[in-house]
């Protein structure tokens, strides 16, 4: 079955990570259609740690779900270094997930019949190049819990889960909606501190979604989003380490 | 070492596991009857292959009058035949003691000083005759057993007019006598038919056929064809007064288990497919619930890069599992059936020295991948959704389900409805579709239940008609050869014989084009009171004068309706050939009988005031005395009591592929529960959380209890009328399957079996709440709200 999914080929790593141009998105038709984007234009170099703020409604889960690869826009583009996601076919789209990206959703989203292990296995199986489960565990700092199955979990501890089974791919990129977003100040600099580290060692390019404008000064870039399109982006001269945020 | 999405799979199982348990048990029982059914028939066969060529039995009977030895030699020289005995059969009377009524007998005879070149003996019990000692016989033994007789004991025994006393040898069966009833009767039964084979000589001497026979035995060449043969004997015989050659398929004993083999099959393809249809419709139903329920897993694996034919052959599996499980369980089963109704049922009826039960290999890879199949298609549906789930679902919190659409209905109910009922019919307003399927689902399993009954009252209403409303007689009576009304007017004189209508069989080959039957025409007087001929609406029938009424069975088997002409080739006499028209068609439960008015066959035939019997009513008190004169009779060649043929059917009814529905019933029985049980499972698994969540607002159990399965008994009260409807629909469907030559059933699924299939799917959902409300109960609220299905 894994053999039907093609190894990754050479992406031109000279490109920006994600170029994205008038990108436009509708959900529902005729009086009642939404437009959740209208018309996005955003550049991400690649190796970035990348900060997506925005009032709720705005669009950012919604553009982080097409650059993710999850779903379809209506309009406009978006590039993965040379690729263009929005010209890709369901296998295309499979394989881009598959090889390059790694999510870790708002509300943890783990297989709730296998255990912590299990859970980042679940990727590492598919991966080319993983990191062992145990491994992965080991850096969000639950390697005494890995038999636990989410139930048996706290929130916090089921949210580290699913940034080792993230990362456990070594992605290329790193999607994180709202990951901080259920957790204590402790635990949720713990978490940023395990994104920084795949960011800066692993030289993975990682866009988090937040509604704490504090995780902002970590980021080397930082984009405002109101009303489906982007209405300011900065880049930071001077990055703060995880622990120094302010909560 | 197992992939984490197999062990997701296994804990999957392990967690639905009496879910999963209740649909493996719905094919198991599927392909226990598919295996049970398919290795009887090839059982049946084989052995019955198998006994014919160890016994050597004849391909051809030429019965005739009396024909020299020699001509034997003629036969021989036909080309195509093999092998030819002549031997000398004759009816007889047995006197058991203490009992008014003779017992029907064949008396067979069996070569002096030789073994017999066909038609052999399987001897079960004590030794062959001795040739030099004529009173030695050896005896059926299904008889013997029936009436406690052993080697060394003695018979009495009357044979064209003079009685002998017997000493029985041994206990024989024969490949001839699978299926043994006596001379114009239907139905076998042990005590009133008894086949004795005895010294040649001694039995030619008894029929006044010395130096001759009465009946060629022929063994045919592989290649020969039996027409031809038939043709060529019968001219041959004629002379001799042949009264035609027949092969194996008119052998009455052949006939019969060709007959049980044909029908066995025809319900193995038609009974098996209906139950594992709906074990398919089931998983179908808990696949797709069970997906709806992992849509979120689904979308994550999508979001991490399994493919959708990764993620659908993992749900595959889920069905592949249950459907192989049971599959494998149903062969167990089947097998274990299949012997016990071989040695119990089959062995009792039809009698094999010995019959193996034998399921061909191919049988359980049929069973076994027509569930997987069957399940699998259910499974493919549901596939599609797999497919068609956006990975972007994985993504988005759990969308609060939408009830606005029921918003109005439950507005209006507001004063009518408590909260919790209001919840209910929400719940149920909200998902029409999904309440449907349930709906559908304890339906069409409470169908199954309520056809089954309505087959049972078929068979229970074949018995009835047949013996209260078609026969009314108390006797009837069989004359050796046929005769002049004077013996009519003697039994009319006999004390305590009120009535006495005679009858005219004639034995008869019927032909339409290539279709042919040989059977025989009865000739009834025009209004008959004691054996009428019903028309298809169940009232009673005049016997026509101006041509045949078939009835239902013979006109569907020779594809004739009424005003076609049909050839009757008599069998008898002066063997005319007539054509006749078909005036008519009655309705006929046992049997297939062909009627015609008395003395307008009598006319036909140029024997003008002929009867071969009579059926009597009789004063009850005398009834004794007027079998004791019976028997003093000449004339008469047996008597048999409406009672005791009645008790026979019955017997009939309730073992063979009669018995099978019983078995059927069971199935049909469990398969409902499983449906039903399924259904609250489903709605439980799915209400989880809701229902942890009423229960931390502070509904308590019994509330929280009431809004689950108060949605269980309203889809049960929906499914009851289309449960009764598909009820009716599948009797129709399993009561053909079960028809016969010899009997046809027709189903009735009357108030009574209305009301017990009522009751039963009402006691099921019963039941299967209170499973259900244990684990209601048991609801852990913490990790209830945790686990976000
Ligand atoms: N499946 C959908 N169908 C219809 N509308 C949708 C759907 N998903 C999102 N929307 C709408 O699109 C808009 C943008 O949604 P999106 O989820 O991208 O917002 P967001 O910026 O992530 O908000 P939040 O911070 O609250 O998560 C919203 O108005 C939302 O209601
Ligand atoms: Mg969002």
């Amino acid at each position: 079955m894994q053999a039907a999914m093609s190894a990754p080929d050479q992406i031109d790593r000279n490109e920006p990570a994600f170029r994205v141009r008038g990108l436009t998105k509708t959900y529902g038709e005729g009086p009642a259609a939404v437009h959740a984007l209208r018309g996005a234009d955003l550049d991400i170099p690649d190796g970035e740690l990348v900060v997506l703020l925005g009032a709720s409604g705005s669009g950012k889960s919604t553009l982080l779900n097409i650059l993710g690869g999850l779903d379809r826009a209506s309009g406009g583009s978006a590039h993965f270094f040379d690729r263009e996601l929005t010209a890709m076919s369901d296998a295309g789209l499979t394989a881009y997930r598959r090889h390059h990206v790694g999510f870790v959703f708002q509300f943890y989203n783990l297989m709730p019949s296998l255990t912590a292990l299990e859970n980042v296995e679940l990727v590492t199986e598919i991966a080319d190049n993983p990191l062992g489960a145990g491994e992965a565990l080991g850096l969000v700092g639950l390697d005494k819990r890995v038999d636990h199955f989410p139930a048996e979990l706290s929130g916090g501890e089921q949210q580290r889960v699913a940034i080792a089974r993230a990362i456990a791919k070594r992605p290329t990129v790193l999607f994180c909606d709202e990951p901080t977003g259920a957790l204590d100040s402790t635990t949720g600099r713990q978490v940023l501190r395990v994104l920084q580290d795949v960011n800066t060692e692993l030289g993975t390019t990682v866009i988090i979604v937040t509604h704490a404008a504090a995780t902002a000064a970590m980021a080397h870039r930082v984009i405002n989003m109101a009303d489906g399109t982007i209405r300011e982006e900065t880049v930071n001269k001077h990055r703060l380490s995880a622990e120094e945020i302010e909560w | 070492m197992v992939s984490p999405l197999d062990r997701k799979l296994l804990r999957d199982i392990w967690r639905m596991k009496i879910q999963a348990v209740a649909i493996a048990l719905v094919i198991a029982v599927g392909v226990l009857l598919l295996v049970m059914m398919d290795g009887l028939v090839n059982s049946l066969e084989q052995t019955r292959q198998a006994y014919y060529e160890r016994y050597r039995l004849a391909e051809v009977f030429a019965p005739v009058k009396r024909a020299p030895d020699h001509v034997l030699q003629s036969i021989a020289q036909i080309e195509g035949v093999a092998a030819v005995e002549g031997r000398v059969v004759g009816g007889a009377l047995i006197d058991i003691e203490g009992q008014a009524v003779p017992v029907r007998a064949q008396a067979v005879s069996l070569p002096d000083f030789s073994s017999p070149r066909l038609n052999d003996i399987y001897l079960a019990e004590g030794r062959r005759i001795d040739p030099r000692r004529r009173e030695e016989i050896l005896l059926l033994q299904g008889f013997a057993d029936a009436h406690d007789l052993s080697p060394g004991d003695t018979l009495s025994a009357t044979m064209n007019g003079s009685r002998r006393t017997f000493r029985i040898a041994g206990l024989a069966q024969s490949p001839e006598f699978l299926y043994s009833t006596a001379p114009g009767e239907l139905v076998p039964d042990d005590a009133r038919f008894a086949v004795i084979w005895m010294s040649e000589e001694a039995l030619a001497a008894a029929y006044d056929v010395d130096g001759a026979f009465n009946q060629a035995l022929i063994a045919l060449e592989r290649t020969a064809e039996p027409r031809a043969v038939i043709a060529k004997v019968d001219r041959i015989l004629e002379r001799y007064g042949g009264t035609g050659a027949y092969d194996l398929e008119d052998q009455i004993s052949n006939k019969f288990i060709t007959e049980e083999i044909r029908s066995l099959r025809m319900s193995s393809r038609s009974v098996p497919p209906i139950f594992m249809g709906v074990a398919a419709f089931l998983l179908y139903i808990v696949i797709s619930r069970m997906i709806e329920a992992e849509r979120m897993q689904i979308g994550l694996l999508k979001a991490f890069g399994y493919t959708s034919a990764e993620i659908g052959w993992h749900y595959f599996k889920f069905v592949v599992v249950i459907a192989a499980g049971g599959a494998l369980l149903g062969c167990a089963l089947g097998v274990i059936s299949g012997q016990l109704m071989a040695a119990g049922v089959y062995q009792d009826v039809y009698k094999f020295p010995f019959l193996l039960f034998r399921v061909d290999p191919a049988a359980f890879v049929t069973a076994i991948s027509v569930s997987i199949a069957s399940a699998s298609a259910g499974g493919l549906f549901v596939l599609r959704k797999v497919f068609a789930l956006s990975p972007a679902v994985a993504m988005r919190p759990p969308a609060p389900a939408d009830y606005s659409s029921s918003a109005r209905l439950v507005a209006a109910l507001r004063s009518v409805l408590d909260q919790p009922s209001r919840m209910i019919v929400r719940r149920i307003a909200r998902q029409p579709m999904r309440t449907f399927a349930a709906v559908l689902g304890i339906g069409v399993g409470m169908g199954l239940s309520v056809g089954m009954l309505g087959v049972l009252g078929g068979f229970d209403k074949a018995v009835d008609l047949t013996y209260s409303v078609i026969d009314r007689s108390d006797a009837s009576v069989a004359l050796i050869e046929p005769l002049d009304q004077k013996t009519i007017f003697e039994l009319r004189r006999m004390d305590g014989v009120i009535a006495v209508e005679p009858y005219r069989a004639v034995s008869v080959v019927l032909r339409n084009g290539v279709r042919s039957h040989r059977g025989g025409i009865n000739g009834l007087i025009s209004e008959p009171q004691l054996s009428r001929a019903l028309s298809l609406d169940m009232s009673p029938i005049y016997i026509r004068a101006d041509g045949i009424t078939l009835s239902r069975t013979l006109a569907n088997k020779l594809d004739i309706s009424a005003g076609d002409l049909l050839t009757v080739e008599v069998r008898e006499g002066r063997r005319p050939v007539l054509t006749l028209p078909v005036v008519n068609v009655a309705e006929s439960l046992l049997g297939s009988p062909a009627y015609f008015e008395l003395s307008a066959l009598n006319e036909a035939l140029s024997e003008p005031g002929r009867v071969s019997g009579a059926y009597l009513k009789l004063d009850m008190d005398k009834s004794t005395q007027v079998y004791e004169d019976l028997k003093n009779m000449p004339a008469v060649a047996g008597v048999s009591i409406k009672e005791e043929a009645r008790a026979s059917f019955q017997k009939m009814m309730d073992q063979g592929a009669g018995a099978m529905r019983y078995v059927m019933a069971v199935i049909a029985g469990i398969i409902t529960f499983g449906i039903v049980y399924n259904t609250a499972r489903i709605a439980f698994a799915e209400r989880a959380h809701d229902l942890a969540s009423l229960r931390v607002i502070g509904f308590t159990r019994g509330e929280t209890a009431f809004v689950l399965l108060g949605e269980l008994g309203v889809i049960t009260l929906f499914a009851i009328p289309i449960g009764l409807l598909a009820g009716v629909g599948l009797a129709g469907a399993i009561a053909a399957a079960f028809s016969t030559d010899l009997y046809s059933i027709s189903a009735e699924v009357g108030p009574v079996a209305m009301g017990i299939g009522t009751l039963a799917v009402l006691i099921a959902s019963v039941i299967a709440g209170w499973m259900v409300k244990r684990d209601v109960d048991r609801l852990e609220l913490v990790s209830a709200l945790k686990s976000r299905e």
